[in-house]
């Protein structure tokens, strides 16, 4: 079969064409949205008419691949790590139905938090739900498994969670291909009593889930992803998922000869993890991300022949590196080359003639006028707002935030109450906000910046584009105060003038500041002169 | 055979293009590649970097180690010196000489040449003028290439077929382009 150069994201992509899915659901989010976007240009995925437009947010994509499984069919649900909170509700609800064809979820960490507000490590949901979790070291082994993954779901009947890391899903390497198979049939679930959630059933489902985690387990003893590396010496490793590709870079480099034991599927092979912690006095726990596992093996009374982020030797946040590993793996490092303190940070910012520029000088003018500016902001490009020179912002905290935040500051008095979000934010999680602060008529000034695209993650497709006006009238929003303009330079003085008539307007008003994103707008250009 | 390097530049710069090159140099010569990216939040002008390893053995680590990286492949001279600690005792800079000043503290930039210098072994490559000497600007990324390509670990005649291809369904004005960038930038040290 065909090898190919592949990015970890491309690399489930690919798999899971391969592995005979009907289709993919997810929003955008990095790390994550590469895997949606190669099956989206996949002209094999095309010609088989896999599902692969963009959801609304998390939770409804998650919900559609579930409902695929329920017709019987193989579906992939992706979403970078912060998404799976958006999702959790029908994710632990999905361990207890459980599915009919194949699901896999997978969820891309993002530890370092390069691209995100956290570095929440997904096996801990993993465990939340008692569902199996896989969790690959490199891109061949991540094809390989999104396949496995599904055969897993399908003989098991549950989701099963697929954990990969920036590093990961952003790295490219060779990978081998596996002979492509057929989609399932339709064939939907008959089985009321899995599905309706009724207390009766889910306490009987509960408990089925639960006796089924040995089965689970004894899977997790026999599985490949789960392999030791033979050794000598008083000294032991157990590397999970990722890390174990810096300690084999270390023991490589250096020709040591430590025993490793390789952990990539969850539940933890209880046995297996036995026999080998049993052998050695000294082991190294290196996890990417949360130390999960280094704190279940040490136990309540902490046994101090683990090693690793709770005791120092690994750092205790940020990504995993080959040099922090080597370091806990008592490798003295010779390199001693500093950056030279004349380096400038070079921080990323609002592109040159974006709209949310515009948008930003505006407020800070009209915000000159009021004692108080509190700008409560959410997740996107604008975001960079916080940033010099603008410094426009106070808040990012989740998606949907800003109209809440704003909500609730409002209700205790602070005015004016402004939030600013992205249209792709809006439709994600700010909608329902939005009625509740219809409903109590708080006073809110809420500026959709409408760049019709989700530009923060290269300009995908948003689902609102076009619609903004009407939802917003939709669920309430005086006609009146739905005002719409183009953030422009020309138009400063006429949007300051808008902004200064609803910022004293004493109810919701929605201001959509409509122009799209210029890097969107140039890439449909090119797209258009090579058609 | 392993060669270890770091690609840097500013977000938009496209310093993908030139890891895409090597990446199918490699893979034409049967080697084993690992290239990790930079996606996301820090390509709005910020910095970006790639870490590209290229061996004839297994490649365990994404990242590459501090202190082992053969070559740091610049596409801007501050950028050169960011990444540093990750270079080996006997690697080497090549970066180019052209500042991308999107930020009011760029340093002085006599300062920055002058540490590059103090780094040891480095080469200053004047791609900008060598890219319209080829005939476009764009070709910047493939003068840096060839400027670059004796510590690859591959033969400049593998880079240059790599280009071929890469370049391929672009149409052949835009190969040979890119070709005589990558042989300008050879000649150019
Ligand atoms: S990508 Fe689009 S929305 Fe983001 S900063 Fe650039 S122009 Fe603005």
């Amino acid at each position: 079969m065909d090898t190919q150069l592949l990015l970890g994201a491309e690399a489930i992509a690919l798999a899971a064409i391969d592995a005979g899915i009907s289709g993919v659901y997810a929003y955008p989010g990095t790390p994550s949205t590469e895997i949606t976007e190669y099956i989206q240009q996949s002209p094999i995925a095309r010609q088989k008419g896999v599902h692969s437009t963009w959801a609304t947010n998390e939770k409804t994509a998650y919900e559609a691949a579930l409902g695929m499984s329920y017709a019987g069919k193989r579906s992939l649900v992706c979403m970078k790590h912060v998404g799976l909170n958006v999702a959790a509700d029908a994710f632990l609800n999905s361990a207890i139905t459980g599915v009919n064809g194949g699901m896999v979820i997978v969820v891309a960490d993002d530890p370092s938090m390069h691209s995100s507000q956290n570095e929440q490590d997904t096996r801990v949901y993993g465990k939340f739900a008692f569902l199996p979790v896989i969790e690959p070291s490199n891109q061949q082994e991540t094809y390989d498994a999104i396949r496995y993954a599904f055969d897993l779901s399908e003989q098991q009947n549950l989701p099963v969670l697929f954990r990969v890391t920036t590093r990961l899903s952003h790295s490219r390497a060779v990978v081998k291909q596996q002979p492509p198979r057929e989609e399932n049939i339709l064939n939907p679930s008959k089985e009321k009593r899995k599905w309706i959630l009724l207390p009766a059933n889910a306490r009987n489902n509960y408990q089925q889930l639960l006796e089924k985690q040995a089965t689970l387990a004894s899977l997790s003893e026999q599985s490949s992803l789960n392999k030791t590396t033979a050794g000598n010496g008083s000294k032991a490793i157990i590397a999970f998922g990722i890390a174990y590709n810096y300690v084999m870079e270390v023991k490589q480099a250096e020709n040591l000869n430590i025993p490793v034991l390789k952990i990539s599927q969850y539940p933890l092979p209880d046995k297996l993890i036995k026999e080998f912690t049993d052998q050695y006095d000294d082991i190294l726990i290196a996890e990417e991300g949360y130390p999960v596992y280094e704190e279940y093996l040490k136990g309540y009374f902490g046994n101090k022949k683990f090693r690793g982020r709770l005791d120092g030797a690994l750092p205790r946040t940020g990504e995993l590196s080959p040099d922090v590993v080597a370091k806990a793996m008592g490798v003295d490092s010779d390199a001693n080359r500093t950056i030279p303190s004349i380096v400038a940070g070079r921080p990323p910012m609002l592109c040159q003639g974006c709209s949310h520029r515009d948008v930003f000088d505006a407020l800070n003018t009209i915000f000159t006028e009021y004692p108080e500016q509190h700008v409560f902001s959410d997740i996107g490009c604008y975001t960079l707002g916080a940033l010099p020179p603008f410094n426009a912002i106070n808040t990012c905290v989740d998606m949907g935030a800003s109209v809440t935040m704003a909500k609730g500051a409002a209700d205790a008095g602070l005015h004016p109450a402004v939030a600013v979000i992205g249209d792709s934010t809006f439709t994600h999680s700010g909608i329902t906000g939005l009625l509740d602060a219809v409903n109590d008529k708080s006073a809110i000034t809420l500026i959709i910046s409408d760049n019709s695209t989700t530009a923060m993650t290269g300009g995908q497709d948003s689902a609102g584009t076009g619609k903004l006006a009407e939802i917003c009238k939709g669920i309430g929003v005086e006609e009146s105060h739905i005002r719409t303009f183009v953030p422009l330079k020309k138009n400063h003085d006429e949007n300051v003038m808008i902004l200064k008539e609803e910022l004293e307007y004493k109810g919701v008003s929605v201001i959509i500041a409509q122009r799209e994103c210029v890097q969107t707008a140039s890439r449909k250009k090119r797209q258009e002169n090579k058609k | 055979m392993q060669t270890n390097i770091i690609i840097a530049g500013v977000g938009g710069q496209g310093i993908l293009t030139i890891a895409s090159i090597i990446d199918l140099a490699a893979m034409q010569q049967g080697l084993q590649v690992k290239q990790a990216e930079v996606h996301g939040m820090s390509q709005r002008g910020g910095a970006v970097e790639s870490h590209l390893r290229i061996s004839d053995s297994v490649i365990y680590s994404d990242l590459i180690p501090k202190g082992k990286a053969n070559l740091i492949l610049a596409i801007e001279p501050m950028e050169s010196l960011r990444y540093l600690p990750f270079l080996a005792p006997d690697g080497i800079i090549v970066t180019a000489t052209e500042p991308f000043k999107n930020i009011n503290n760029y340093p002085d930039e006599q300062a920055i040449k002058d540490e590059i210098a103090q780094t040891g072994k480095h080469i200053f490559v004047d791609a900008e003028n060598l890219a319209r000497e080829a005939g476009n600007l764009k070709a910047f990324n493939t003068v840096m290439l060839g400027a670059a390509a004796n510590y690859i670990g591959i033969s400049k005649e593998a880079l240059e077929k790599a280009i071929e291809s890469y370049f391929s369904s672009k149409g052949e004005a835009v190969v040979q382009l890119n070709i005589k960038a990558f042989r300008l930038g050879t000649a150019a040290i």
